[in-house]
């Protein structure tokens, strides 16, 4: 008897222990959550120069990720933050984000560099950046209404050589001149 | 004439206001309760987002914001705006009628005067109102005790500035209103306290300001602390390449008597310092409120919590969140408080829902300005292990230290202000 509430005790208490730290490990939402506070709820950033991830293609996002971690990709905050994530936790990550509602900006962009953004991109960009920049396919980011100041930021820094293009795209890039390509950006920003 | 309780609520409930009812010792209940409720007391940088995530994650939950003013003012950029980096306080404030609108967030603005855990109420100036469970974000009060002579009537002539609103006005008009060839004095409390680089944030924006402006005047800073908190290395760069000759900073030294009359500081009774312009920055601890509620820990100052639940381990049912509370690593930043806040938010949902509850992952990073274009950062990622929030290994960090990526910071650091701001108030 003596025997038997011993073994009670010891179970109940094992019981209390394991209340405590039963908790699931840390879901899509929950992490990211954390990102919130600078992307926006729901990855829908209120800009002007932060990046929204809302309904981003999510191998764009995990490739970004792997790459701000790696530092293949050069930020400013982004490799000190991603470097706290496991492969698995980016997955989620980019697997949330990607489900989030797109996420329409209503940007200052001049109208007549958005015209001619429209013209150029035709031949120079859509057959990666499908659709005007709003499908993103695999590792080729979604565009439309990104911010635009984030847009001119990172294209200074592939042109820079500071962050790597990829080669098809830099083959385009290359013989446009400054202001196509602030046109580009302009119309892309305007998407809606 | 007595009233029981039944009786007194048919009362308050018909309509008849606390005033014309006869003394009975209980205010009159504000709204009744349905089946399932959350109190979150302080519409700061904790509490909008925890009442905003709960209604986001489940709608039958109704969530009762209680506010003691009806608007909030971000003590993050409030530095900016004492350095003359931004010209008004308009960007920094909020309100919060967009939380009611898109979420349903029921907005109280009262004060509220006591909590009691057994009964589940809490007592506000406008009213008693029931909770199932709680949520404090009160952020901090000061340790005035520690502080002597500085009272309210001192706060009015050496400002601390450590709440944003009428202090930082206060703090900006006395820097404008100094001579050239003025010395303006601020002190640091001992860590923890409030946004750990906040203070030097601030010298490097007042040094800013001095230089632009009044070239001849000088800014002591008298650091409780052996040494600067956070991100040492950055802001000392930052002080020789700017503000050489500007800034005198003075670590290891207490500041623990003010004399306005006479417009000093004394440094543990041993030293004093003179000062055109003084800005005070007392020891803290968790707001009043938690305090009251018996909510402190062993130190007496700040609110030990469950790490996954953000749970008072003193009294169950009430969470705290944002500066009050003790997160392990995470330090008391507004980015940590909305980290704090979803996390809380996600497993109150959980509990009332007799579901399991999810593992805590947050994140914090913090801004400073250095210069009007210039900002460096830190930040971190935090997890749970062995029972405690710790940073997570080989993650996180400073800006690099020679600055290449302060401009580009700078511009970031504006657009993070802007969205957590919009998450706070949409
Ligand atoms: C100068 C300065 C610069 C800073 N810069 C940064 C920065 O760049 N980045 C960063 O992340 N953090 C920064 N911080 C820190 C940040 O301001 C705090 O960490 C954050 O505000 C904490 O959030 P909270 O919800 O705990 O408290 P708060 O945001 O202060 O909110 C508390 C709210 O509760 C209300 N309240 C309290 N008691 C009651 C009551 N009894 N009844 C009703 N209402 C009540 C208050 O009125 C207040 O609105 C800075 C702080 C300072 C002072
Ligand atoms: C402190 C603010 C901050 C936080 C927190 C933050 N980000 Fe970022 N994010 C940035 C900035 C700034 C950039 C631009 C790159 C850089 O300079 O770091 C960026 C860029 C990105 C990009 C690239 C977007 C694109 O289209 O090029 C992705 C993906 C991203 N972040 C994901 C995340 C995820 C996931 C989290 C949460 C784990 C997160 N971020 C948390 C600030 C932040
Ligand atoms: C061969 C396919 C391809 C073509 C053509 C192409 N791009 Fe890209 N683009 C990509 C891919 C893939 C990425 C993401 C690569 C990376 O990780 O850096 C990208 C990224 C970008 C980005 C960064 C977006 C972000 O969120 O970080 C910009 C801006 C951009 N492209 C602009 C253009 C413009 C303008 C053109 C036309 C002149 C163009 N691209 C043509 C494939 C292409």
């Amino acid at each position: 008897m003596a025997m038997k509430w011993k073994k009670w005790a010891l179970a109940t208490s094992v019981l209390a222990v394991s209340a405590i730290a039963q908790a699931a490990p840390p879901s899509a939402a929950m992490l990211s959550n954390a990102c919130a506070g600078c992307h926006g709820t729901n990855g829908g950033s209120a800009g002007p120069s932060m990046p929204s991830l809302a309904s981003q293609s999510k191998t764009a996002i995990v490739d970004a990720m792997k790459k701000f971690k790696s530092g293949e990709r050069p930020s400013t905050v982004m490799g000190r933050l991603a470097k706290g994530y496991s492969d698995a936790e980016i997955e989620a990550m980019g697997d949330y984000f990607s489900k989030q509602k797109f996420h329409a900006t209503s940007q200052a962009v001049d109208a007549a560099k958005v015209k001619k953004g429209s013209d150029l991109q035709e031949a120079n960009c859509s057959r990666c950046h499908l659709d005007d920049g709003k499908d993103g396919k695999d590792d080729t980011p979604v565009m439309a209404s990104q911010w635009l100041p984030y847009l001119q930021m990172q294209m200074e820094l592939y042109q820079s050589g500071k962050r790597k293009m990829p080669e098809k795209m830099a083959e385009k890039v290359k013989p446009l001149s400054k202001e196509d390509i602030d046109a580009l950006l302009h119309f892309y920003a305007s998407v809606k | 004439m007595t009233l029981d309780r039944r009786s007194f609520l048919k009362l308050a409930g018909a309509g008849v206001g606390a005033a014309g009812l006869p003394m009975i010792g209980r205010a009159a209940e504000l709204m009744p309760k349905g089946a399932k409720r959350v109190v979150v007391v302080g519409g700061g940088y904790g509490g909008t987002i925890a009442a905003k995530y709960i209604r986001m994650m489940d709608k039958s939950i109704e969530v009762v914001l209680i506010e003691r003013n009806d608007h909030f003012v971000s003590c993050p950029f409030s530095n900016l705006y004492i350095g003359g980096v931004i010209k008004d306080l308009n960007p920094l404030t909020i309100k919060f009628d967009k939380l009611a609108a898109n979420h349903g967030v029921k907005v109280v603005q009262a004060e509220v005067t006591g909590i009691d855990p057994a009964g589940k109420v809490v007592t506000t100036s406008k009213g008693t109102v029931s909770y199932d469970r709680l949520v404090l974000s009160p952020g901090v009060d000061f340790r005035l005790e520690e502080m002597k002579g500085y009272d309210a009537a001192a706060m009015e002539i050496m400002p601390h500035a450590w709440k944003a609103g009428p202090q930082t006005v206060l703090l900006r008009k006395q820097l404008e209103a100094m001579k050239d060839g003025g010395t303006m004095v601020m002190t640091v409390p001992l860590a923890p306290y409030r946004c750990p680089p906040g203070p030097y944030e601030r010298a490097s924006m007042v040094a800013h300001y001095l230089k632009k402006n009044k070239p001849k005047s000088k800014l002591v800073v008298l650091d409780a602390n052996p040494d600067i908190t956070s991100k040492g290395g950055l802001f000392k760069k930052g002080w020789k390449d700017n503000y050489e000759g500007i800034i005198d900073y003075r670590p290891a030294k207490k500041v623990t008597e003010v004399e306005p009359g006479k417009m000093t500081v004394l440094i543990e009774g041993l030293e004093d310092v003179k000062g055109d312009v003084i800005n005070v920055i007392p020891p803290q601890r968790a707001g009043q409120i938690a305090v009251a509620a018996g909510l402190v820990g062993e130190d007496k100052n700040w609110c030990p919590v469950n790490p996954t639940t953000f749970e008072s381990t003193k009294q169950a049912g009430i969470h705290v969140i944002g500066d009050a509370c003790v997160a392990g690593a995470m330090p008391k930043s507004g980015y940590s408080a909305n980290s704090e806040a979803k996390i809380c938010a996600t497993n109150i949902v959980a509990l009332m829902n007799g579901k399991e509850t999810t593992e805590m992952s947050g994140i914090n990073t913090c801004y400073s300005y250095i210069t009007d274009k210039e900002a460096v950062s830190v930040a971190a990622v935090y997890a749970v292990k062995e029972g405690k929030i710790i940073a997570v290994p080989n993650s996180g960090g400073v800006s690099p230290a020679d600055f290449s990526a302060a401009k580009m910071e700078a511009i970031y650091a504006e657009s993070w202000l802007k969205n957590i701001l919009t998450e706070m108030s949409t």
